[in-house]
This record gives structure tokens, sequence and C-alpha cells, in this order.
């Protein structure tokens, strides 16, 4: 029984059947979940909406109010991509919460993988709509000509590192949220297997910190589909309007 | 044990566990690739799981994606597009209805005013003929006073005359009777007359 609590055993990816890994059977489900609640959310069209009509039109709405806070009008070209993208993570983050499943945002390689789409958008389409005006991201106005080589530098440093501060972030958070939980539960049945009756009461402690963890893993879940999508919408704001 | 000599090529290290992991007795515990217990490869560092965790990801993102630009995000927009419209026309419609409401009763109210603006009128015209038939009675009264009294006036006229011809007479004939008392003899009736007539001339 000693050492089976391996908080790492979570992310390991095993097939589960053919080609298809456990990573492969959430983003799955993550795709099932967003499309039955969007498409049968959709489905009556009622004027006065139901509960799952009234989430698929919340999740609409707010991610539309998003991209027109930080984009603007014509941030709606990137709707489909931006709404994808949030609900694909929240999915994805909400899913992994269910004890014994899988969390696919907390490798890397996913994390990397959307934060490289976006920022590949924003390059092609930046390049595809302004041309070389595309380039003016990096020269700021107003600065003197003198430092305008250092700037010109940290621009393109900040911009090159967005692809990994923007995954980073996601894994991260994701990953540690979820070793956190496991320590902490682990914590219950070790306790209870090296002191008996003593442990079981003490457990009690850890239990109780568990339940705690697994709600803000609940709002960590929402906020980091949040910040991401967010910040979709910020840098898809530098490929539409690249002159600051 | 895991032959952690040859993990320092991820994808190498792996297949040579899925190879051994029958021949090991926790073979079946670790599942193919966990060399993650040993820190060879924390898992979402195991490069050997990139190459299918991307092409899921792809398939998987890629019909969301189809899934969302197609079909969710056109009929989310259509039932909120439909609900702002439809709102937005009832709204239309009630300021309309208002607006009638509103004209409807203005005409009302310019209505009533009209009504009493003409029975002021009749009544003021209803007033006006009446004080006019009072004027014209008075004056027909007053005419006719006037014309009785006229009459009144000449019929005393006359009456005087005709009393102060009756006191000629009467002082002729006393005349008469009074010379011929003091001088015995008739005087002629022409005299007397004269003298009367100066006498009462006087």
């Amino acid at each position: 029984m000693a050492g089976a609590i391996d908080p790492i055993h979570q992310f390991a990816i095993t097939p589960v059947l053919g080609p298809v890994t456990n990573s492969a059977v959430f983003m799955i489900l993550a795709v099932a979940g967003v499309s039955a609640l969007l498409l049968i959310g959709s489905r009556e069209r009622a004027l006065v909406p139901g509960r799952l009509q009234s989430l698929a039109e919340l999740s609409y709405e707010f991610v539309r109010g998003m991209i027109h806070q930080t984009a603007g009008k014509h941030g709606m070209v990137f709707f489909p991509l931006v709404f994808s993208l949030f609900m694909f993570v929240l999915f994805c983050n909400l899913l992994g919460l269910i004890p014994g499943s899988f969390t696919v945002t907390s490798h890397i390689i996913v994390t990397f993988a959307l934060a490289l789409l976006v920022i590949l958008t924003v390059i092609g389409y930046g390049f595809a709509k302004h041309g070389l005006g595309f380039l003016k991201l990096f020269v700021p106005h107003g600065v003197p000509g003198y430092i305008l080589p250092l700037v010109v530098a940290i621009e393109v440093i900040s911009f090159l590192s967005r692809p990994i501060s923007l995954s980073v972030r996601l894994f991260a958070n994701m990953l540690a949220g979820h070793i956190t939980l496991k320590v902490f539960a682990g914590f219950v049945t070790m306790l209870s297997a090296a002191l008996g009756g003593v442990g079981l009461v003490l457990g009690i402690l850890p239990l109780l910190l568990t339940i705690g963890i697994t709600a803000l893993e609940f709002l960590v879940a929402f906020l980091q589909a949040y910040v991401f999508a967010l910040l979709t919408c910020m840098y898809l704001n530098d490929a539409l309007h690249p002159g600051h | 044990m895991i032959p952690t000599s040859i993990s320092v090529d991820p994808a190498i290290g792996t297949t040579i566990v899925l190879a051994q992991a029958p021949a090991e007795p926790h073979g079946a515990e670790h599942m193919a690739s966990t060399p993650g217990e040993h820190g060879a490869a924390f898992p979402p560092f195991d490069a050997s799981t990139y190459a299918s965790q991307l092409i899921w990801l792809a398939l998987t993102f890629g019909a969301l994606y189809f899934i969302v630009s197609k079909f969710a995000l056109p009929r989310l927009a259509n039932i909120v597009e439909g609900r702002a419209e439809r709102i937005e026309g009832d709204l239309a419609e009630a300021r309309r209805l208002r607006a009638e409401s509103k004209a409807a009763g203005e005409a009302y109210e310019k209505a009533q005013a009209d009504a009493r603006a003409r029975a002021n009128a009749i009544a003021a015209e209803a007033r006006d003929a009446v004080a006019k038939q009072a004027e014209e009675n008075r004056k027909t009264l007053d005419a006719e006073l006037a014309a009785k009294l006229e009459a009144a006036e000449a019929q005393i006229a006359a009456t005087k005359q005709a009393a102060l011809g009756n006191v000629r007479g009467i002082a002729t004939e006393a005349a008469a009777a009074i010379v011929e008392r003091l001088t015995g003899a008739a005087p002629a009736p022409a005299e007397i007359e004269q003298a009367v007539d100066a006498s009462l001339a006087r």
C-alpha cells in the first residue's frame, strides 16, 4: 500500500484501444460535450430559452462580449476560433476535475499547440491584411530614434514569448492543481493506513482541504479558459490593428 | 527493472519498455510509458506521446471548429439576433401604439374643446338674441307710451282751449249784463266783445 499514491501517474498517457489514448478519449469527450451543449441547446430556438439554451446563449454572448471589448467589431472574424478555443479548454479543464479522469490541458504539448495556433493565426492574418505594415506592431509610436532598436528588440522578444507564456500558464495551472489535489487526497488514505483510527480522525483535515481545493480548481478551470481566450483576443487584436 | 540506461531518447526508451513490459512483474501496473516514476520522463515532457497527442488534438479541435463555425454559432446567432430583432420590433410596435393613443387623446381633447367653444358660441348667440328681443320690446313700449302721452297732452290742450272759449262767452254775457244794469241801456254786442277780448288779451 505504501507508495501507491503517485501524484504524477494521473498524467500518464496510456493506450485505451488501438491508437486511442486516454488523452484522445477526453479530447473527444470535450468536443462531444461542447457540441452537445451547443447543438441541443440551440435546437428549439425558443424566444424564452430553457436551461440548456440559456447556457449555450450565455457562452455565445460571453465570448462575443470578450471579443468586442478587446478586439472591437472587426474581431468578430475570429469569433469561431476564439469560441472553439474557449469551449475546448473549458471543457477539457472541467472534465479533468472528474475524479479518475484525464486532464488534456495538463500536457504542455497540447497547450503549446493551441497557443501556436493562435500566434500563427495572428502572424498569418496580420501579414495577409496589412502586408509589411504588420511589422509596425514592433515599432511603437513616439519613441525617440536612439532607443528605438532596443524597444524593437524588446517588442520582438515579448511577441515571441507570447506562445510560451500562453501555453505554460494553462499547462502549469492544470498540472499544479491536479498534483496538489492528489497529494492532499493522498494524505487522507496515508494517515488512516499508517495510524489506524487516529489517522482516520486526523484525515478529516486534509479531506476538508481537498474539498476546498476542488472548489478552487473549478474556479481555476474556468479562469484559465477565460484567460486563454482573453489573451487570444488581445493577440488577435494586434493582427487587426498593428499600429498600437 | 526498467532499462533506464537507454531512456536518453524517450521514444526508444518507451518502445523498449513496451517490449519488456510483459516480462516485468509490475509491468501491468505501470502501463507502458511510465518511466516518470523513476524521474526519467515526466509524462507531460515525454516526447514519445507528442505525435499522438498532436494528431488527436488536430482531429478533435478541427472537428470542434467545424461544428462551431458551421452549425453552432450560426444557429446561436440566429436565436440571439432573432430575439434582439423581435424585442426591437415589439418595442417599435409599442412606441407606435403609444404615439397613436397619444394622437387619439389629442384629437379627443381637441374635439372636446371645439364642442365647448361651439356651445359657448350658441349660448352667446342665444343671449344676444334674447337681449335684442327685450330691447325691441322696450322700444315699442316706449313708443306706445310716448304716443299715449302725446295724445293725452293734445286732449288736455283741446280741453283747455274749449274751456278758454267758454270763458270768453261767459265774460261777454256777464259784461253785457253788468253794463245794462249800470247804465240801463243794452250796449252793442260788438263793443262788448271787443272790450272782453282786450281785457283777455292783457
